[in-house]
């Protein structure tokens, strides 16, 4: 039990601060993620999870705080502290990140199998035959059919981009992913679809994730801690489990309140 | 598997308090459970008794580490033997415990819309951690399982969203069961269940206990009870504060 614990964890955020100019958006957020888990950062439009997400997934600098990540030596290292270059190889290699609307995190003018292996590419393979092989089995990993390979992604339906998203971002065996309100903007019934998916993926390749999402039911199903945020402070965190069942804080008593129970 | 010190507690509750404090109804503060003792031993079946609203249902969500314990202390043995107080301990080692030391079954099932009643009972012995089932091995033994159940097989690929009460808490009992721990806490596991049924989950918590499992359980039908109780610990109401 202790012994695990001083594992090091894959990824330390401390302190992290993030300002539109004089206008402060998140404060003070402080976590550690370990290889595996995932984490739900909860809270209403606004409230700074998708800048903190942002920013620690290397994609807008901080204006104070650390974000720490481990490289496959185990050593933490600030990813600002980086080059440029060391930064965009993390970013296409031990992570991903998967956009609310697939058309940003996608190319929708070259074909399925293409943004599927384009992260391959970009590690240096060039085997044709492998590439589409890999791309092939991907495909068919996230339920979409290898015939649709040469087809491109404005030829398919909002949930097929989004497993079509997945699966170019998963191709290269990241640690780490970044989700950005996966489910949202979908078909309830394919909504079920990607978070079974989401789960069994997570769950084979010992996957850690943070994701946004302000939907509490898919926080509890994918997610084992969560993060609540308001004005862009964390105002509970803990299980998810815990902070659904038994919230502390005002905010998250009204916000689990709130939601509908079909 | 269990023991190996047979006398030593493997769920140890200390003085605990539960305060609920409602802030969107003018910060009311609902107390539901004040200075709680227990202790309980491998082999053991404690029943919760006493009338709705006592808390029975709380102490069982804090021995799990559902709810926070507003007082007191919650020792939980681990399998490396350790008593970890789980109103301390961070959020992984709690999941830790959940996976290694202590099953909860739950009046509900919640699970994913899509996942086949079969896949929900093997998922337990797939978590992360390192079990040595492989996929085919897991489902075969979830097999077993639904079958001991009296599930049906032509239910087995569907998921139980649509299954009957009855069934969904078998698929429920089913998927704890499968995955051997020392602590069991059983929120009225035969609630919706029919006689067969019912003797079966008492077949169950007997074997259970002879392996030196112990069991913490709310049971209101009376047959249940004296068939698995080794100890029932009465709930009484809460003394209003002063």
């Amino acid at each position: 039990m202790t012994q695990h614990d001083t594992l090091p964890p894959l990824l330390r955020v401390q302190n992290l601060g993030c300002a539109y100019g004089a206008r402060t958006v998140v404060r003070d957020i402080s976590f550690d993620l370990w290889p595996g888990e995932v984490l739900a950062v909860v809270g209403e439009s606004g409230s700074g999870k998708s800048t903190l997400l942002n920013a620690v997934a290397a994609r807008h600098t901080p204006s104070t705080g650390q974000v720490a990540f481990a490289l496959k030596d185990g050593d933490l290292q600030d990813i600002y502290a980086m080059t440029e270059a060391q930064r965009r190889m993390l970013a296409r290699t031990d992570w991903g990140f998967v956009h609310q609307n697939a058309a940003d995190g996608l190319r929708m003018n070259v074909s399925a199998g293409a943004n599927v292996a384009e992260r391959l590419m970009a590690l240096g393979q060039r085997h044709y035959g492998n590439l589409r092989a890999q791309a092939s089995d991907w495909l068919e990993r996230v339920e979409i059919s290898p015939s649709r390979m040469d087809d491109r992604p404005d030829t398919f339906s909002g949930g097929m981009r989004q497993r079509l998203q997945i699966a170019r971002n998963l191709i290269t065996q990241p640690r780490l992913v970044f989700m950005d309100e996966p489910t949202s903007g979908l078909d309830v019934s394919v909504q079920a679809r990607l978070l079974d998916m989401l789960r069994m993926l997570t769950r084979q390749m010992g996957l850690a994730a943070i994701i946004v999402t302000h939907d509490l039911a898919v926080a509890r199903l994918l997610a084992q801690r969560m993060l609540v945020m308001q004005g862009g402070v964390a105002v509970e965190t803990g299980l998810t489990d815990q902070v659904l069942d038994d919230p502390q804080h005002p905010y998250t008593q009204l916000l689990v309140s709130s939601v509908l129970q079909p | 598997m269990i023991s190996k010190s047979p006398s030593a507690p493997l769920l140890h509750m200390q003085a605990v308090s539960k305060q609920f404090v409602l802030h969107l109804q003018s910060s009311t503060s609902l107390s539901v459970l004040q200075d709680f003792d227990l202790q309980l031993l491998p082999g053991e079946c404690v029943r919760l008794s006493g009338p709705s609203g006592m808390g029975k249902s709380t102490v069982l969500k804090l021995a799990f580490g559902n709810y926070r314990a507003t007082a007191g202390h919650i020792l939980v043995r681990s399998t490396e033997g350790e008593m970890v107080d789980i109103t301390q301990a961070n959020a992984r080692t709690v999941l830790r415990l959940r996976s290694q030391s202590m099953g909860y079954v739950s009046q509900f099932l919640r699970v994913i819309p899509r996942v086949a009643a079969i896949d929900i009972v093997a998922e337990p012995l797939l978590e992360a951690g390192g079990t040595p089932f492989t996929p085919a091995q897991a489902r075969e033994l979830a097999g077993q399982w639904l079958q001991r159940l009296r599930i049906a097989p032509s239910l087995w690929q569907l998921p139980p969203a649509t299954f009957s009460g009855g069934e969904q808490q078998r698929i429920n009992i089913a998927r704890s069961f499968i995955k051997p721990r020392p602590l069991l806490l059983l929120d009225e596991p035969t609630a919706s269940l029919d006689p067969e049924n019912t003797q079966t989950v008492i077949e169950l918590i007997a074997e259970a206990r002879a392996q030196g499992v112990g069991i913490l359980g709310i049971f209101h039908d009376q047959v249940v009870a004296q068939a698995v109780a080794s100890r029932t610990v009465a709930m009484q109401a809460i003394s209003p504060a002063p």
